[in-house]
């Protein structure tokens, strides 16, 4: 009962933050209701006892990448685009796109549906290790090598960033 | 064991793609196309932890950390582009940014 409750109010502020993402004419608000829809989604990781990926979405998400989101809305200079015109004029080509990658993933769940209490009826012990240790076992042992290349990725991105940014090297 | 079934976790991780895609295709600034990007990701990284739960497997867990350390690295070098664009061209309106199409 509660859980559901939970799921109610978190999805709540997941859709409510993602529909003002898209509408909002000031980039800063849409910012903020950014945040709001991750902290929603952050909601949905711990009531599906994901609670390492809770603490890096906050973390991660709302502490690191929107705080970039709004030092480039301060940087730039967006009150003449408030302004203007919000949506771009192909509304008809962007509806049929929405409505056709709506339908696909409907049918593709109506589909599907069979399938979704595959691990309801086979359920396996718990384990007795936390979520983060389960994480880190499997990390550092079956997913190493994506582990680095992701490390790599990041120092890329790093020195990219930082070419692309400044003025003059 | 969570009394919130899967399918409801999979509809509203639907919904959230196809806001995604709604903002990515409506929306004529260049910041806010880019968070309609961040939105579908967490649409993506939602089912992954639904069926992650659903499952008892970790496994989903570390795709979802794989894809937000992709999704910081793209922000990073996503808004270094922007701040370059906007200094060369002192807009983010993506339809005055066609140089490439000319």
């Amino acid at each position: 009962m509660i859980d559901t409750v939970l799921f109610y109010a978190f999805a709540l502020l997941v859709l409510g933050g993602g529909l003002a993402t898209i509408t909002l004419r000031n980039a800063v608000h849409c910012a903020i209701a950014l945040i709001v829809s991750l902290l929603g989604v952050a909601g949905l990781y711990l009531l599906q006892q994901a609670e390492f990926l809770f603490a890096v979405q906050i973390v991660l998400y709302v502490g690191g990448i929107m705080l970039l989101f709004l030092f480039v809305i301060m940087l730039v200079n967006l009150d003449q685009a408030a302004r203007e015109r919000q949506f771009n004029r192909q509304w008809v080509v962007a509806v049929t796109a929405v409505a056709v990658v709506a339908a696909e993933i409907g049918y593709f769940l109506w589909r599907g549906k069979a399938a979704f209490h595959i691990a309801e009826n086979a359920l396996s012990p718990a384990s007795a290790l936390g979520n983060t240790e389960q994480i880190a076992d499997s990390l550092f042992s079956e997913y190493l090598l994506p582990f680095e290349i992701a490390s790599l990725l990041l120092l890329v991105a790093v020195v990219g960033s930082v070419v692309m940014a400044k003025k003059r090297i | 064991m969570s009394q919130v079934p899967l399918s409801w976790f999979l509809v509203l991780s639907a919904l959230l793609f196809a806001l995604g895609v709604a903002g990515f295709l409506f929306r004529r600034n260049i910041i806010t196309v880019f968070m309609s990007i961040e939105l579908m990701l967490n649409a993506v990284n939602l089912s992954f932890i639904a069926f992650a739960y659903q499952h008892k497997d970790v496994s989903g867990h570390l795709f979802v950390f794989f894809v937000m350390v992709v999704a910081a690295a793209e922000a990073a070098v996503g808004l270094a582009i922007i701040l370059t664009v906007f200094k060369n061209r002192a807009t983010l309106n993506i339809d005055d940014i066609s140089s490439m199409k000319d």
